[in-house]
This record gives C-alpha cells, structure tokens and sequence, in this order.
C-alpha cells in the first residue's frame, strides 16, 4: 500500500510542478545576471543589491508595512468587538443583520468594495492617501478577524468570567485580566490575517490610494506593465521568503504547544 | 427521647424564633421571558449554616443561586443578606463567593495566581496576598502544585483549586454548584467529608446546589425541596426522609411505597386507613386528615418486614402477596411483593448475618407487615 508506485510518483510530481513551478522560476531567475528575464546568464545577486537601491519599490515597501500593521491592529480591534457582540448578546434586535452586514464583504467583490469606498471618499471629499487605504484595509480584513475570534468565543466557558467578576473584578478587569488572555491566540490569528490581507491587496489599494501611497503590490503591477524586470523578481522573492518564514514559525509554535499539552496531561494524571 | 431519623443535632437555630436570619429570599420570582424558573419562593437560611438546594435540572435551584450570588436580577421580591438587600448589588461587590461546577478555572494562570486572583482585585498587599495563598494551598493540601496550570492538574486537584480560590476572599457565603458533580464515587465521598470539616472549620455559611440527594442528606444541615421554581419542603434530612410533607418529597427523595385510601377512623392521635389494596392501615400521626377523606400513606421499603409466617395482628398492617422479584445488593435484599390487589410492593431487610436459614424464594407466599409507627399520612 505504501510503495511508490509509478502512479502516485507521477501524480505528485505533476501536483507539486501545478503548484509551486512558476513560484521556482520566480525564485530562479531573480539569481540571474542577464537583465532578460527568460534567458539565463549565470548567478548573481546584483538584483538584490539593485532593489535595495530602488527608492521607488523602497517606498512603496514601506508605505505597505505601515498601512498593514496599522490596519490589522484596528481592523484586530474592531473586529473581536464585533465578534463579542454577536456571540455575547444574542438576544438584540436586528443581530441577524448585524451578523450578514458584518459577513458582507467576505463574498463582496473586492471590485465593487473598492469602488464603494472611492465614492465615498469622493463624495465627503477626503483627499485620497495613506489614511484612505488604511481604511479601506480596516474595512475589509475586519470580517475576517470576526471569523476567527467568533469562532473561538463559540467555545469558550462563560464561568470563567463569572468566577472572575464573583471574585471581584469589574466588567472591565474581567476582559482585560480573563477574557483577553484566554482569546489572545485567536486575537492574533485574526491580526496576522488581516497583516497579510493587507499586504497583498491590490484591487482595493488601487481604488482608495493617492499620490505619495503607492503600495507594493500596486508599485510591481505598475512596473509589470512595463516590462519585467529581474528587480521585481528579487522583490517577490524576498516577500515569499517573510511569508514562508511566518508560516513556518507559526506551525512550529503549533506543533510545540500541542507536544507541550499532551506532556502537561501525562504529567497531570501521573501526579493524581 | 425520640427523634426523627439516628441523628442528634445541637446545631438547630431554625428551631430558635429569636434566632436571626442570615439570608433570607422573600417572595424572590426569576422570569425568563415565558418561563418561571423561580416562582414566588421565601426562605430563611442561618449563619454557619451548611444548606442544601436540592432538586431534579430545571428545578430553579441553579437560579436561585445565581441570584445570590449576582448573575441574575430578581423579576420581584428581595434577597437580604447580613440584614442589606442584595437584588441589586453587582457580583463584583457582593460578600458571596462561589464554587463552580465547570470549576471555572482560569487556564493561564498558575495555581497561585488562581486563588490569588480575588485578593488582587482587592488590592491586597503583594505579602499579605503570598501568605493567604500559601495557607490556602495548605487547607486544601496542594502545596506542592502552586506553580502548576490548570491543565496540569488531575479532576480531584482543580476541585480542590476551586475550592481554595472560593475561600480565599473569606466570603460571608460560600455558594456551591454541584461541588462534587465531576468527580469519581471514591472521591465524592471523601471530599463530602473533608467539605463538612472545612466548613465547620472556617465557621462560614455554604449553600449548595446539588441534584444529588445522597450528597445533600450527608452533608447538609437542611435540605430545600425543589420543584417547579418552588419549595416544597426545608428541612434536615432525618424529617425530609422520616417525615416528607408531601408526595412530591416522598417519592423524590430514596424509595418509597405509597398506598392510597380513605381515612375509616380518627382519634388518639392514630388513625385508620382502608386502602385500595383490601387492607387496613393504623398509624399514628399528629393531625389527620378527618374521617371520609382520601388520603395517601408512605412507607420506606426498609420499614416493611417481609415472613413467611402471618404477625401476630393481622387485622392492621399487613397484607399477603407473593414475591415478585428479588434484587440481592449485598448490604441488603430486596424483595418486591406483589399483593393480591396486584400492587406490588418494595421491602428490604438488611444482611446481618452471612448465612441465612431456608431463605426465601422466588413466587412464595408471604406477609408484608410494618408498625404503627413505620409510614407517614399524605394529605395531598
């Protein structure tokens, strides 16, 4: 059952080639020396030195790091409000809708998002900027923060926070001192969620963004359409190391608490 | 002189008229949108007294302590504690502390911060708080475990937890939701005892709720009946037994025969009950119902003696049938007798001795007698 057969070789080779072959040669020709982007010259990280040096995706780097934490620390906020809210008062009137308003954009057409928030803008004649696409970002990684907080408060024992208030401590201590900690995993989850929403957004950038916000993602398309250039490819190389170094540590902090609990029950039923 | 139930008690204040309430619910109504969970209930509960709130899930006892200890308002009617009305106090501000049957633990925290965590909120010196805990962590005999996390530790240990995080504040009432709801038979009946002693220790008034009434008649000084969002009967668990006021209670609480008749005599302080069964009843009871009126009467399997041979008087209390069944538990047999009516009946007799002459058997003809004293009147 377990051998290789030349089925399952072939099987996962094509998967794998589907899946990460244009990533490799993204990752390939970024190490070229040619300036062609299709034809090899050797190796050489002249790219990497020459993006450095590239004040204007230098820029635009930056600009996408401040308006991504930012944004996923309010959107953060916000949305384990509105996650509370939802699952603490159930009873309001109008949650139904509160909670397919809050769901909205989700399944909304990151075009039409986009658009809206223009209007918008246009109409209360807010200068287009860093804030506009800040907040164009809060408004649409929000919900998934709500996802992922709601889903955990789904499950979590109201008692811990009677006791907590039984023993004392004010609505206020009780979230802050039981609730917030208990939740912080999810909290975060939910923050490096909309961290990375924001990083690649380019449809909802494009509509809300002005002069002097370029963001990385809109800054490489434009440049694209130029032409490409090995630049870019060094770029996105450098871009899908952070994502792949995150999501490794990520697994990792999984992978060592859970080790962690099963050892702390071994030891909890060793010691009765 | 004779008392209800092999029990002598020295602590009674709900016997004393002058004796103080130390809380008392009066005329307390809890609606939740159409349902009444608690309905229009009064009740005196005493300093250092250990009660017990007991009934079947949906009974309004969990209500009624989440009244007291501030999770919910009253719909009307006020609950006073210490001599101040509490119905509207935030839990934060309330002198009560409670166990929680989830135990409620705060995952993480340590062992320490756990039961610390209410001395903080109070703003508690850091020494004085150290020291609390310690002694805590020493009542409840988990010194060694004071660095460890909930998860760390075994059911018995969170229970234990709990409980010292509970007392720590030194409340006026220690509030107990199913204390023992989550642990292991062995366990449960250890620490029903070491819960007795630390309250008797500590001097402190415990209220707990339980639908257990093995773990109520153990541990309680009074039991309250509950049903419906009312209470049926409070009493000690020797009269609730011996003497249950109602059907309710009888049948609620252990095992219970209850036969139906109609009063033939009254006098004496005894009366006479012709049963549906074709026998007669005489028992003594204080207050009777009068003569012609129907009536139940109860009386507990053990109370029923089960030969082979007719008793000396079998004009009263006794009747024939044959046995039904018989279940054999060790401790005790138990025999169901069917009457010549067809009712069958449940009497048990308690294995003193190892060996048993010619015991008796399965379909045999046999009596069911009892005494006068043996079974209470049922108005209702």
């Amino acid at each position: 059952m377990n051998s290789w057969s030349r089925f399952n070789i072939v099987s996962v080779v094509l998967g794998f080639a589907f899946l990460y072959l244009p990533i490799v040669l993204l990752v390939v020709f970024s190490f070229n020396e040619s300036k062609l982007v299709t034809v090899w010259g050797g190796f050489s990280t002249k790219w990497y030195v020459a993006l450095f040096h590239n004040q204007g995706l230098m820029d635009a780097a930056w600009v996408t790091i401040r308006v991504a934490l930012l944004s996923a620390t309010v959107a953060t906020a916000l949305g384990t409000m509105a996650a509370l809210a939802l699952t603490r008062y159930t009873r309001f009137r109008g949650r139904l809708l509160f909670s397919g308003m809050v769901y909205a954009p989700l399944v909304m057409p990151e075009v039409i998002t986009g658009l809206s928030l223009l209007l918008l803008f246009v109409a209360i004649g807010f200068d287009r900027g860093f804030v506009t696409v800040t907040l164009a970002h809060i408004t649409f990684s929000m919900c998934f923060v709500t996802v992922v907080v709601q889903s955990r408060l789904l499950s979590f024992d109201r008692s811990v926070e009677e006791a907590a208030m039984d023993l004392g401590a004010t609505p206020v201590k009780t979230f802050l001192e039981v609730t917030l900690p208990i939740i912080a995993p999810a909290v975060l989850s939910g923050w490096m969620l909309a961290l990375t929403l924001s990083l690649d957004d380019l449809v909802i950038s494009s509509f809300t963004s002005g002069p002097g916000a370029t963001t990385l993602p809109m800054k490489i398309y434009s440049q694209v359409r130029l032409g490409v250039t090995p630049e870019i490819n060094a770029a996105c190389t450098l871009l899908i190391g952070f994502v792949a170094i995150g999501v490794i540590i990520a697994s990792i902090m999984t992978k060592r608490r859970e080790v962690q609990r099963v050892r702390d029950e071994q030891a909890a039923f060793a010691g009765r | 002189m004779k008392s209800l139930g092999n029990i002598r008690r020295s602590f009674a204040p709900w016997t004393d008229p002058d004796a103080k309430p130390f809380i008392t619910f009066r005329n307390v109504t809890k609606r939740f949108g159409d349902f009444t969970a608690v309905d229009d209930l009064t009740l005196n509960i005493y300093h250092r007294e250990f009660f017990a709130l007991l009934g079947a899930s949906g009974c309004g006892k969990s209500t009624l302590l989440r009244m007291l200890a501030g999770f919910e308002r009253p719909t009307s009617g006020e609950i006073i504690l210490d001599g101040q009305d509490i119905a509207g106090i935030p839990p934060y501000k309330r002198p009560v502390n409670m166990m929680f049957q989830s135990y409620a633990l705060f995952p993480h925290m340590t062992v320490e911060s756990n039961i610390g965590f209410g001395l903080r909120q109070d703003g508690m010196p850091k020494n004085e708080i150290a020291e609390r805990v310690t002694q805590m962590l020493k009542l409840v005999k988990l010194e060694q475990f004071a660095k460890r996390k909930p998860h760390q530790l075994s059911g018995g240990q969170r229970q234990r937890v709990a409980l010292a995080r509970s007392l720590a504040k030194r409340p006026k009432v220690l509030l107990l939701d199913e204390p023992l709801g989550a642990l292991d038979k062995k366990l449960r009946e250890e620490t029903q005892f070491e819960l007795m002693d630390l309250q008797q220790e500590l001097g402190l008034t415990f209220v707990v709720v339980t639908h257990d009434q093995e773990e109520a008649m153990t541990m309680a000084d009074r039991i309250a009946v509950m049903s419906h969002g009312k209470v049926i009967q409070v009493a000690t668990p020797a009269e609730i037994y011996e003497a249950p006021n109602s059907r309710f209670v009888a049948d609620f609480i252990g095992d219970v025969n209850i036969l139906d008749g109609k009063v033939s005599a009254n006098g004496n302080g005894k009366i006479e009950l012709a049963v549906n069964e074709g026998f007669t009843i005489r028992t003594t009871t204080a207050n009777g119902p009068t003569t012609g009126s129907a009536a139940g009467f109860a009386i507990r399997p053990e109370k029923m003696k089960v030969t082979r041979a007719a008793p000396a008087d079998a004009s009263v209390n006794a009747a024939q049938g044959e046995v039904w069944d018989i279940g054999y538990l060790g401790d005790m047999t138990v025999f169901y007798v069917k009457l010549d009516s067809g009712k069958v009946v449940k009497a048990s007799m308690l294995n003193a001795q190892r060996e048993v002459e010619d015991p008796i058997a399965y379909d045999e003809k046999v009596w069911v007698s009892f005494g006068e004293t043996a079974g209470v009147v049922l108005k209702d």
